[in-house]
C-alpha cells in the first residue's frame, strides 16, 4: 500500500475509513470544535436546524476575541448572548474576557489540540493549529451550526503541497520572512484547497512559536490545512497539557502533488506590500517608506518571544514622534508573562501602546483602526484593501522585528542595521 | 430551486478577499441588510445601492479569499445577487455561500467573454451560461455532494430534513 501524508492519515483516522485519497469526499468526526463571535452567527442556523442540544459540550472550546472589551452595546449583547448559550449547553471550556486570547494561540498554548486530531475552528486562521501534527480547517457560520448539530463534516481530502525549507535563518530573520517569501512565490491562491506541509531541516529547527507563524498564514496561500509533523518539540511543548502524545508524520512514499524547496541561507527580511499578501519585496527595497503606524498583535506574530523582540529593540530608544506604535498579546497568558518580564515597563517607556488582546486592529474592527491614507507597518497577516479601517489605508506586513525597528525610525527599516 | 438565472453583470477582478466584500468594522451584528448595505464598499461606495435582485457577479480567480466570515456571501445573497461565477473560488468562500443555498459557479475564461452591465443567462440544469453575442459557455459542473446541499436550498435544510427524516418511524 502506498504511504499516507498527514492529511490522510488524520482524515482516514476521523472517518474511520481504511484508507484515503485525494479528492474523496469524507464525512469527519469532530475532535474539537472551537469558536469566537462566529458562535453568535452559527446559533442562528443551529436554532433552525433543531436539534436542541450540541452533540457534545466537552469537544467545544469557546472564547472572545475579536471585539474584547465589546466597544458597542450591540456587541456587549452579542456576547452575552455567547455566554448564555455556553451556560445552557453546558460548554465548560468557555473562557470569558479576562480569560480570553485570539483562539487559535488559545487553543495552542493550553493544549487543546494533540496530534491526530480533527479540528474545526470558525475562523480562517484555524491553520495555525495544524502546527502541532493536527488537521485543522475554518469554516464559516452555517457550517459550524451543523457541527454543533451533529460532531460532524464533510471535507474533501486534500492534495499535500510540501513546502521543503533548508538552511540557516539569518540575523533578525525568521518564520515570518520565510511564509511572506513562501506566499510572494506561491501567490495567494497557490495551494487552494490543498494541504501544506512544512518540512526541511529549518522547520525541523524551529520553535513551536515559529512553526506556528508557517501554519498560521497557509491561509494566505488559499490552504485548507496547514501541518508539521510532530516530533520531538511538539511533544515538550504539549507536555503540560497532560494528555498522551501520538507522534504523527507523514510516510517517506506519501504521493505529494507539488514540492516547493526554498534555500534560508543569505535570505534578509521580507515584506509584503500594499495591498496583497502575495505582493513580496525584500525590505532594502521598501526601506525610507514613511509609516504612521506600526503594530504587533494578531495570531501570527503577538506570542511572548515576539513581544521580547520588540522590547530588546525599544530598550533605551523612542518610537519616532508621530507614528503610534501599538502592541496587543495574542492572549491573556502572554499579557501576564509580559508583565512578569517586565516587558510592559519597556514598551511605556519607550511610548507604545499596551493593550488588552484583541483581534481588533488586525481586522479593522476596533481599539486601533487606520484612517484613510494612514500607512501601517503590521506583524499580521492581510493587508487587502480595508483590512485594518480605512480602505485607502497602506498595510505593510512584515515580522515583529521588521515592524518594531520601523516604529523606532517612523519609516520601514532593515532591523539588521538597527 | 430556481435552475435559470437571467441578470446584468457587474464584474470583478482576482483576488477580491471578505474584505473587500464586507469590511471588519461592520460585522459587530448580525443583522444582514447592515452587511448588505456596505457590500464591496471598499470597491465602490455606491456599489450596494446601484445593485438590483437578479443581478450576476462575474469575476476573476479565487474570489471571496481572506477571512471565513460568511456575512460576505450572506451580504450578496442579501442583495439578491443569484449566483457568483468565477474563475476559481476559495473554499471557505465557496462552502459558506453553498451552505446558504447561494450558487457559486466555477467558470474559468467567463471573465474575459462578458462586460459589466451584460445580461447573460445561467442554466443550472445544463451547466450553461449563455452570452449576449449568442455564444455559450460552460461551468464546471458541482461536485454531487455539493450539488445536493445546493439543490436542498442549503445546508440547515438538508439537515432538517435528514434529522427528521431519521427521528420518524
Amino acid at each position: 500500500m502506498q504511504g499516507q501524508t498527514i492529511a490522510e492519515k488524520i482524515l482516514g483516522r476521523a472517518s474511520r475509513s481504511e484508507a484515503v485519497r485525494p479528492g474523496q469526499i469524507v464525512d469527519g468526526e469532530v475532535d474539537l470544535l472551537y469558536m469566537h463571535e462566529m458562535l453568535a452567527m452559527a446559533m442562528l442556523p443551529f436554532n433552525d436546524i433543531g436539534t436542541a442540544k450540541v452533540w457534545d459540550p466537552a469537544k467545544i472550546v469557546v472564547t472572545l476575541d475579536h471585539w474584547v472589551p465589546p466597544p458597542t452595546p450591540e456587541i456587549a449583547k452579542m456576547h452575552q448572548t455567547i455566554r448564555e448559550f455556553c451556560r445552557k449547553q453546558g460548554i465548560q471550556r468557555f473562557h470569558d474576557v479576562g480569560d480570553h486570547g485570539i483562539v487559535h494561540q488559545l487553543i495552542a498554548e493550553r493544549g487543546y489540540a494533540q496530534p491526530w486530531d480533527l479540528v474545526i475552528g470558525s475562523d480562517s486562521h484555524t491553520n495555525m493549529v495544524g502546527a502541532v501534527g493536527a488537521f485543522a480547517a475554518g469554516i464559516g457560520a452555517t457550517d459550524t451550526a451543523a457541527v454543533m448539530a451533529t460532531g460532524r463534516l464533510w471535507l474533501r481530502v486534500p492534495e499535500t503541497i510540501r513546502v521543503d525549507i533548508q538552511g540557516t535563518l539569518g540575523n533578525r530573520t525568521g518564520a515570518k520572512d520565510v511564509i511572506l517569501k513562501v506566499i510572494g512565490t506561491t501567490g495567494d491562491d497557490g495551494a487552494r484547497y490543498a494541504a501544506v506541509e512544512f518540512t526541511g531541516s529549518t522547520v525541523k529547527a524551529l520553535p513551536m512559536n515559529e512553526r506556528f507563524v508557517l501554519c498560521n498564514m497557509t491561509t494566505e496561500m488559499g490552504a485548507k490545512v496547514g501541518m508539521i509533523e510532530a516530533d520531538g518539540v511538539t511533544r515538550d511543548y504539549l507536555a503540560h497539557a497532560g494528555r498522551p502524545f501520538r507522534p504523527i508524520r507523514s510516510d517517506e512514499d506519501a504521493a505529494v502533488a507539488k514540492t516547493f524547496t526554498f534555500d534560508v541561507d543569505g535570505m534578509g527580511p521580507q515584506v509584503a506590500c500594499p495591498s496583497n499578501p502575495a505582493n513580496l519585496k525584500p525590505v532594502e527595497e521598501v526601506e525610507g517608506t514613511k509609516i504612521d503606524v506600526a503594530f504587533l498583535g494578531s495570531c501570527t506574530n503577538a506570542r511572548i518571544e515576539d513581544l521580547r523582540i520588540a522590547a530588546e529593540l525599544l530598550k533605551g530608544e523612542k518610537v519616532a514622534h508621530g507614528v503610534r506604535f501599538q502592541i496587543t498579546p495574542a492572549s491573556q497568558i502572554i499579557y501576564r508573562q509580559a508583565l512578569r518580564e517586565g516587558l510592559v515597563e519597556i514598551f511605556m517607556d519607550a511610548g507604545a501602546t499596551f493593550t488588552s488582546s484583541t483581534c481588533g486592529p488586525c481586522f479593522g474592527g476596533h481599539l486601533g483602526t487606520l484612517a484613510g491614507d494612514e500607512v501601517c507597518i503590521s506583524s499580521t497577516n492581510r493587508n487587502y484593501p480595508g483590512r485594518m479601517g480605512s480602505p485607502t489605508a497602506q498595510v505593510y506586513l512584515a515580522s515583529p522585528w521588521t515592524v518594531t525597528a520601523s516604529a523606532i525610525y517612523g519609516e520601514i527599516k532593515d532591523p539588521r542595521k538597527v | 430551486m430556481q435552475t435559470r438565472f437571467q441578470g446584468r453583470v457587474w464584474t470583478f477582478g482576482d483576488d477580491m478577499s471578505t474584505d473587500h466584500i464586507i469590511a471588519g468594522r461592520y460585522l459587530g451584528t448580525t443583522d444582514p441588510n447592515v452587511f448588505a448595505a456596505h457590500a464591496f464598499e471598499a470597491v465602490d461606495a455606491s456599489w450596494a445601492k446601484n445593485v438590483r435582485a437578479g443581478d450576476l457577479i462575474v469575476a476573476g480567480d479565487n474570489f471571496g479569499c481572506g477571512s471565513a466570515r460568511e456575512q460576505a456571501p450572506v451580504a450578496l445573497k442579501t442583495l439578491g445577487i443569484s449566483a457568483i461565477l468565477a474563475n476559481s473560488f476559495a473554499r471557505i468562500f465557496f462552502r459558506n455561500a453553498i451552505n446558504l443555498g447561494f450558487p457559486v459557479l466555477e467558470s474559468p475564461g467567463l471573465r474575459e467573454k462578458v462586460n459589466a452591465g451584460d445580461v447573460i443567462e445561467v442554466d443550472l440544469d445544463h451547466g450553461e451560461v449563455h452570452l449576449p453575442d449568442g455564444g455559450m459557455t460552460r461551468f464546471n459542473p458541482l461536485p454531487p455532494n455539493v450539488l445536493e446541499i445546493l439543490e436542498a436550498g442549503g445546508l440547515v435544510p438538508k439537515l432538517r430534513a435528514e434529522l427528521s427524516a431519521k427521528s420518524s418511524p
